[in-house]
């Protein structure tokens, strides 16, 4: 039995350690909002937070993160209402959507860091999330919309 | 993505009957030979009478017709009876019925649609999503259903106040009368079903649009940003296991005899079982399903043809056959052989295409619960119909036991369209006696698609002595995907020679030929299907004429669309919208030009090459799409499909040795990415047409437009995809 803190809240988990945190999320702990795209790092759907880094879960085993502080899509906000995720539903970035619960993690921990990102720090932070849909060009003006929200204070 | 699409498409749209019955047929083929059971579950629901007439007001709601429910406490549910794969269709098909049921669109709730004869896809032959046609095919369906509901609704609230129905009228969810009394649409729902349904009902004509026409939010957005949206995936059943499924390396092999002496001995795992598809791990989580899948010693049987193919091999067999077979014609007028004998000039060029994968983000993956009773199964599905025989087949049941729930699809693209990763969820089920949901790994996914055919293709044109084109035959070679849905089709087109027979430009001699040419593998639909292989190749050859003729490839392609006023705006605005002629210092344009899917569409793409590598800037696209339902959904298909067909320009390539894929995953497979994109310039244009599709035209443009303006730039000529296999092509 290992502890993680995830979304602020301690959670008891009985899995091998070398099962991957987005398998213990989706299968263990019943959280789906996390996607599988790859399973090696490679396309960013299954993105979380550990101790505030984007992190892909499909590589990081159980044993890695016990202790730390997760965060996943559904602890963003009750409600929708973190400022990215308001910007993404004003500018009807997701198409499909499978990988945007990944791209608006990496684009909220692009915004903790970076209060104000440029294109290229967009470019620089969001090119390990892959959309087959295309929404690149909304992901991006959405990301600038939800600087504004926080900076005015929204 | 378009299932066998009837390549001549009536004045009316509709496309003639031989492709739907095909499709059906070959429907009912992978469904083992079961005959099709086309039930309707749900269309009119039995309830009890419920005493008198208009005594509903405060009733419990109730099915108005295939498309509407709506409960006692107003919740108004609209089926939507396409699979949602980020096309948009759960927000514009609910427009449509909405328009008419005159409420707003934002108090709707979306359900998807079961199995049923109501939902068949008329011009697919079947409940498909495919071939870009939902919003052509819903139209005037929808739009009538929402009619015909808010007259049964308005004749119940009159009954209720007995007074005329024309003294009533609907407005924002209910039905006012004369007086100004009103009755929500939930207090008359259960008596309005029950009326007979009106047959002439005028619909309203566009002038009176309040819904369709605007950019109104997606209704499937809000879930999409905080991780509920239900994919297949992420289905949880009580009890339910989760599987993964060991398939022949070898494309098409099958297990010959397996170990699983250590596999089974791995913590969780509760099922090893051999099926048709491959051999399958249930455990209690997927991860323990995959360690134990990769426990298992299976020796695999595969046949020695298959065994033996490779890129060259696969090649080899296409190109010869361009070299020896004339193939058939699709379409032939004037004399070409003629006119290229007594041609002035000749020009011939072949080009080339690789096999691609469909790569969706979510990959396959099926939730079965199969009991003694029946069979529901949970699915991102392009293809109820085909999905509901396939797990019957593989449940022993008949299909009418078999319940479709269908999930949100994470992509669709056409991977979709195939059934492949359904029995072997059905079959763990059964065999474990509670629900189990197999996936498939990401490089499953990739080593075992349906892929994008391969083709060879040869055009020979002819100038007169004035620099006229007086001569244009097509020549392509590729493996039939129709043939394999359905074997028995008497049409060996189908699909195959979209944007190539329809061409839009004139020319007095010309002709259009085929050769099915198979390669031992199993291809199938990919977006924007066979436009994307053809286009490639004409507008491609398109460019060498004008450059051939010593003309502008804009004015050379304006003067052959002489009698087409539809293209050649769309041609222009693209132009226009590039600033063609003017590009700065550096830059070079390049264009190309399409009908798909009853659209017109035109591209430019702007580059430079910076160092001998080439840098893409811009593309801008140009679209007539016909009438329009939401133009911001539009805009992001058209957006959407041109990265789609920018990763398989740049990198699309599928490699074959010894049988096997080589590309497993997203490092070998590559996509575009965020910093990777040029700019993107949508041009909607208003038109008066019939709607037409926006999904996949788009994609097949980006190939030929980066070609031309490549070879503006460096006069290398692009004759086959991708550009990074291209020796001269370095990408930045």
């Amino acid at each position: 039995m290992r502890t993680l803190t995830i979304n602020d809240r301690p959670v008891e988990v009985d899995a091998d350690p070398e099962t991957p945190l987005l398998w213990v999320l989706r299968d263990h702990l019943g959280m789906t909002g996390t996607k599988f795209g790859c399973g090696k790092a490679l396309c960013g759907a299954c993105t979380v937070h550990v101790d505030g880094t984007p992190m892909r879960s499909c590589s990081l085993p159980l044993a890695a993160v016990a202790g730390r502080k997760i965060a996943t899509i559904e602890g963003l906000s009750k409600d929708r209402g973190h400022p990215v995720q308001r910007a993404w539903i004003e500018l009807d970035v997701p198409q499909c959507g499978y990988c945007q619960s990944g791209q608006i993690m990496s684009a909220v921990a692009l915004l903790t860091q970076t209060k104000n990102p440029t294109d290229a720090d967009i470019d620089a932070a969001m090119a390990g999330n892959i959309c087959r849909c295309g929404t690149y060009a909304r992901i991006r003006a959405a990301i600038h919309r939800a600087a504004e929200l926080t900076r005015n204070g929204q | 993505m378009s299932p066998p699409e009837a390549r001549h498409v009536a004045a009316s749209g509709r496309p003639e009957e031989t492709g739907r019955r095909d499709f059906l047929r070959g429907a009912a083929r992978l469904g083992g030979g079961l005959v099709l059971a086309l039930v309707l579950p749900a269309c009119a629901p039995k309830r009890a009478a419920s005493g008198m007439r208009g005594a509903s007001a405060g009733g419990t709601g109730g099915q108005v017709n295939a498309w509407l429910k709506i409960a006692g406490d107003n919740t108004i549910t609209v089926l939507v009876d396409r699979s949602e794969m980020g096309q948009g269709v759960y927000t514009a098909l609910p427009t449509l019925l909405a328009e008419e049921l005159e409420v707003p669109l934002a108090k709707i709730r979306i359900e998807a649609a079961p199995v049923g004869d109501a939902y068949i896809n008329v011009g697919n032959g079947g409940q498909v999503t495919g071939t870009s046609n939902s919003v052509s095919d819903a139209w005037d369906k929808l739009r009538l259903a929402g009619a015909r509901a808010r007259t049964m609704l308005i004749s119940a609230g009159a009954d209720v106040w007995g007074v005329a129905p024309a003294e009533c009228h609907a407005e924002a969810g209910t039905v006012v009368n004369a007086r100004g009394e009103s009755l929500t649409y939930g207090q008359l729902a259960e008596a309005a079903a029950k009326l007979p349904v009106p047959k002439d009902v005028p619909l309203k004509p566009a002038a009176k649009f309040a819904l369709i026409g605007r950019s109104l939010p997606r209704l499937d957005t809000p879930d999409k940003c905080n991780g509920s949206a239900e994919f297949g995936i992420d289905v949880r059943r009580p009890g339910m296991l989760y599987a993964t499924l060991a398939q022949s390396p070898v494309l098409g092999g099958s297990a010959k005899e397996f170990d699983d002496s250590a596999a089974a001995a791995l913590p969780g795992v509760r099922k090893i079982l051999q099926t048709p598809t491959g051999v399958v791990v249930v455990a209690d989580h997927f991860w323990q399903a995959v360690k134990a899948r990769d426990a298992l010693k299976i020796s695999w049987h595969a046949a020695a043809e298959t065994t033996a193919l490779d890129d060259v091999a696969i090649r080899s067999r296409l190109h010869k056959t361009l070299a020896t077979d004339p193939g058939k014609a699709a379409r032939s007028e004037g004399d070409v052989a003629g006119a290229l004998r007594t041609a002035a000039s000749l020009h011939a060029a072949t080009y080339e295409l690789p096999l691609l994968a469909h790569a969706t983000m979510e990959p396959m993956n099926c939730t079965a619960d199969v009991t003694a009773e029946g069979c529901d199964l949970y699915v991102g599905t392009q293809v109820q119909q085909m999905a509901q025989a396939a797990a019957a087949e593989a449940a022993g049941l008949p299909p009418e036991r078999v319940r479709v729930h269908t999930t949100l699809l994470g992509g669709g693209f056409g991977r979709r369209l195939e059934i492949d990763f359904i029995p072997a969820a059905v079959a763990a089920s059964k065999a474990v006696g509670v629900p189990v949901q197999l996936i498939w790994t990401r490089e499953d996914d990739m080593t075992h698609d349906y892929y994008r055919p391969p083709a060879a293709i040869r055009l020979d044109a002819g100038f007169d002595t004035s620099h006229k084109l007086v001569a244009w035959r097509f020549h392509s070679v590729s493996p039939s995907i129709t043939a394999r849905f359905a074997p028995d089709t008497p049409d060996p087109f189908d699909s195959v020679v979209e944007g190539a027979a329809n061409t839009p430009y004139a020319v007095p001699n010309l002709s259009v030929n085929y050769t099915r040419q198979e390669i031992g593998l199993g291809v199938g639909y990919m977006r924007s299907v066979s436009h994307a292989i053809n286009c490639f190749a004409i507008e491609s050859f398109m460019d060498e004429l004008a450059h051939a003729a010593g003309r502008d490839p804009l004015s050379f392609r304006l003067e052959l669309l002489d009698q087409k006023p539809r293209h050649r705006r769309v041609l222009q605005a693209a132009a226009d919208l590039a600033g063609w002629g003017q590009a700065p210092a550096g830059h070079h344009l390049g264009l190309a030009l399409m009908e798909g899917y009853t659209t017109v569409i035109a591209q430019v793409a702007q580059i430079s090459i910076e160092q001998g590598a080439l840098k893409i800037h811009k593309i801008s696209c140009a679209v007539d799409c016909g009438q329009m339902v939401n133009p911001k959904i539009v805009e992001s298909q058209i957006s959407g499909g041109i990265v789609f067909g920018l990763s398989t320009a740049l990198w699309g390539e599928i490699n074959v040795a010894g049988g096997q894929v080589r590309q497993q995953n997203f490092n070998t497979y590559r996509v575009v990415r965020h910093n990777e994109m040029p700019e993107i310039v949508v041009q909607l244009l208003d038109s008066t047409e019939p709607p037409g599709g926006i999904g996949e035209p788009s994609v097949a443009l980006v190939a030929p437009a980066l070609g031309n303006a490549i070879f503006a730039a460096t006069g290398q000529r692009i004759r086959a995809l991708p550009l990074a296999a291209q020796k001269f092509v370095k990408i930045a």
